[in-house]
């Protein structure tokens, strides 16, 4: 039980960091973005790569810090995947989803981004095949913090770090300029242009912060699981979940959503055959449709 | 070669179907689905379990005859699409899409992991073909299977403009084109909403059917989530909300999927192949952003109509 919740909140800090920025996305560029999981494959691959090139130059880089399984090599590859993740939102942004929005339809949106994920997902398997990936072949030792719950180090450190990452996300979303400024397209954007909000550069900013998420996201996922070209496709619905169950909009809601469904993931199978986990963020999705279709913080249907 | 071109209508024509149902969905009724190969997958196990013979490891085995068991498939799929449509088909349309989504993937993982009921991840083989026993060649069987779909597409086709010209089409375009002006009209939307929704999902469940006794087995290896995105293709391809554009759609699609594939089992080098499947996918993907940022009608787009009461006085 106890190891089922812990298994569950790690879980649970991946999606939510995942969920963040398709609630944003769903809210202030106004669609559901299904390509949005295939930022976490490609931040998680792009990782990997920069710890290739780092291992490559410096042999030294291999070190870790004490009983966690990377060292700078991760931290400093992370950066890179940020950075290259939130390159390939602004891309796609501007061959494909920016045209798509001038012509005035959702739902075209939402085709073109399922066509996206079959590109990048396809592109992944074709430069890195179908073998998982890993960023460190060392065995660790898991700790036992209460009596029947053990947990590696690393999966310590991912939850931490998501837990600052959230409180760092919340003051800018608060306190800058450009985080108000994000919140108030998100409300009304014609009265937010009106002030004289800059819609476009909210827009990049909104594909950088979802992006960038996506990829510390993917960064996590590759160190506690693996790396997979369908790593993103896994969490397609574990994502929406989150989203809905906060309701669209909220990035508290979607926090609080993505650790829900990871929890219930975990102690689904308690008593349902392991086999129908992927399953459980549908129901999710489902027995909140029916009960509550705002979801626990959205205003909007 | 022909009988290879005989092979490749009959599946362009099972697709077809499929592409026809989405398109009620899509083109007429403006609904989102994200989950086309879910019911398909319902529809080909339905019909798989009910023609199939007594099998002493999966259920059913009733050896219902070809019509019945396909009918059966059908109305499987309607049920699962009722149930989707009936939680979501009042809220933002990306509910719709994602409760789909997330419907087509869990019925894949059911049909993985109920072996009593789909075999599992071996699926159901032998299931019967339809008239097999009066053919003396598979050549001559598949012959007769191609015009057997020529005449199924043929009627739905049929049946599917004339119902697109009926009251019951028209008010269906009317609430795609403008919700609050139809229900001010007096008209029940979420009643057209999931009735075009069920209907369009009977369609895809026929597909699926009609696909598992031509080949003659299903797994569930065959309703990959990659179908669904085959589905949408043919249909924004060749055209939504015109039903000659789908089955255009469907054709060229498939032509260029079966193409790619032998084109890549034949040249690609051998650590290519592997991979082969990506390619595949890639081009679907890629084809399916290009048409909607060149050419968004599709290649056979909807005719513009105009109601003969407007303007020519």
């Amino acid at each position: 039980m106890l190891q089922h919740i812990a298994d569950g909140l790690l879980t649970g800090a991946i999606v939510s960091l995942g969920a963040i920025g398709l609630t944003l996305t769903m809210n202030i560029l106004r669609f559901a973005n299904f390509g949005h999981s295939e930022f976490l494959t490609w931040g998680a691959y792009m990782a990997f790569v920069g710890i290739g090139l780092i291992g490559a130059i410096d042999t030294y880089a291999g070190g870790s810090f004490g009983p966690l399984s990377f060292g700078w090599a991760l931290v400093i590859s992370m950066a890179v995947a940020v950075l290259a993740t939130a390159a390939l939102a602004l891309v796609l942004d501007s061959v494909v989803f920016k045209r798509l929005r001038r012509s005035g339809n959702e739902m075209t949106l939402i085709f073109a981004s399922f066509g996206v994920a079959l590109l990048v997902r396809s592109v992944l398997l074709l430069m890195f095949g179908h073998d998982p990936k890993y960023y460190s072949r060392d065995i660790q030792m898991s700790v036992e913090l209460l009596p029947g719950m053990r947990v590696l180090p690393d999966q310590m450190f991912v939850l931490g770090c998501t837990l600052v990452l959230m409180a760092g996300l919340h003051a800018f979303m608060t306190h800058t300029r450009t985080g108000i400024a994000m919140r108030a397209v998100s409300e009304n954007v014609d009265l937010a242009r009106l002030n004289g909000v800059d819609t476009g550069a909210i827009i990049r900013w909104t594909w950088i912060i979802g992006g960038g998420l996506a990829a510390i996201a993917g960064v996590f996922y590759g160190m506690t699981v693996q790396i997979r070209p369908e790593l993103g496709f896994g969490l397609i619905l574990p994502l929406f979940a989150a989203t809905i169950v906060g309701g669209t909009g909220s990035i508290l809601g979607a926090v609080i959503g993505g650790f829900i469904v990871g929890l219930a993931e975990n102690l689904a199978i308690m008593v349902l055959p392991s086999g129908y986990k992927p399953a459980i963020p549908f129901l999710v999705i489902l027995i909140v449709l029916y009960v509550r279709p705002n979801g626990l913080f959205g205003e909007r249907p | 070669m022909i009988s290879y071109l005989v092979f490749f209508l009959i599946f362009t024509l099972i697709f077809s179907v499929a592409v026809l149902g989405l398109n009620l969905q899509w083109g007429f009724a403006g609904l989102f689905n994200a989950g086309v190969v879910g019911f398909m997958a319902v529809g080909a196990y339905t019909t798989a379990i009910l023609i199939g013979p007594p099998n002493d490891s999966v259920i059913g085995g009733f050896s219902l005859p070809f019509p019945i068991a396909l009918a059966g498939g059908m109305v499987a799929s309607g049920i699962a699409a009722w149930i989707v449509a009936k939680a979501t088909i009042r809220l933002r349309h990306e509910y719709l899409a994602v409760a789909t989504f997330g419907i087509a993937l869990s019925i894949q993982i059911i049909a993985v992991n109920m072996p009593w009921l789909t075999g599992g991840t071996l699926g159901i083989i032998g299931v019967p073909k339809p008239l097999q026993g009066q053919f003396e060649s598979v050549f001559n069987y598949n012959v007769f299977f191609l015009i057997m779909m020529i005449v199924l597409v043929a009627a739905i086709y049929n049946a599917l403009q004339a119902i697109m010209q009926s009251p019951w089409g028209r008010a269906l375009k009317s609430i795609r084109e403008n919700e609050d002006a139809a229900a001010a009209l007096g008209k029940d939307i979420d009643k057209f909403r999931i009735e075009a929704f069920v209907l369009g999902c009977m369609l895809m469940g026929m597909a699926g059917g009609l696909f598992t006794v031509f080949i003659g087995y299903v797994s569930p290896t065959d309703f990959e989530p990659t179908v669904t995105f085959q589905v949408w293709t043919m249909l924004i391809l060749g055209g939504s909300a015109n039903n000659r554009g789908a089955v255009a759609g469907a054709i060229i699609v498939w032509a260029i999927w079966t193409f790619s594939g032998w084109a890549i089992a034949s040249f690609a080098p051998p650590t290519l192949q592997a991979q082969g499947g990506g390619i595949q996918v890639m081009l679907i993907g890629f084809l399916l952003v290009a048409t909607l940022l060149l050419r968004p009608r599709g290649l056979i787009g909807e005719e513009v109509r105009i109601s003969r009461h407007v303007g020519s006085d």
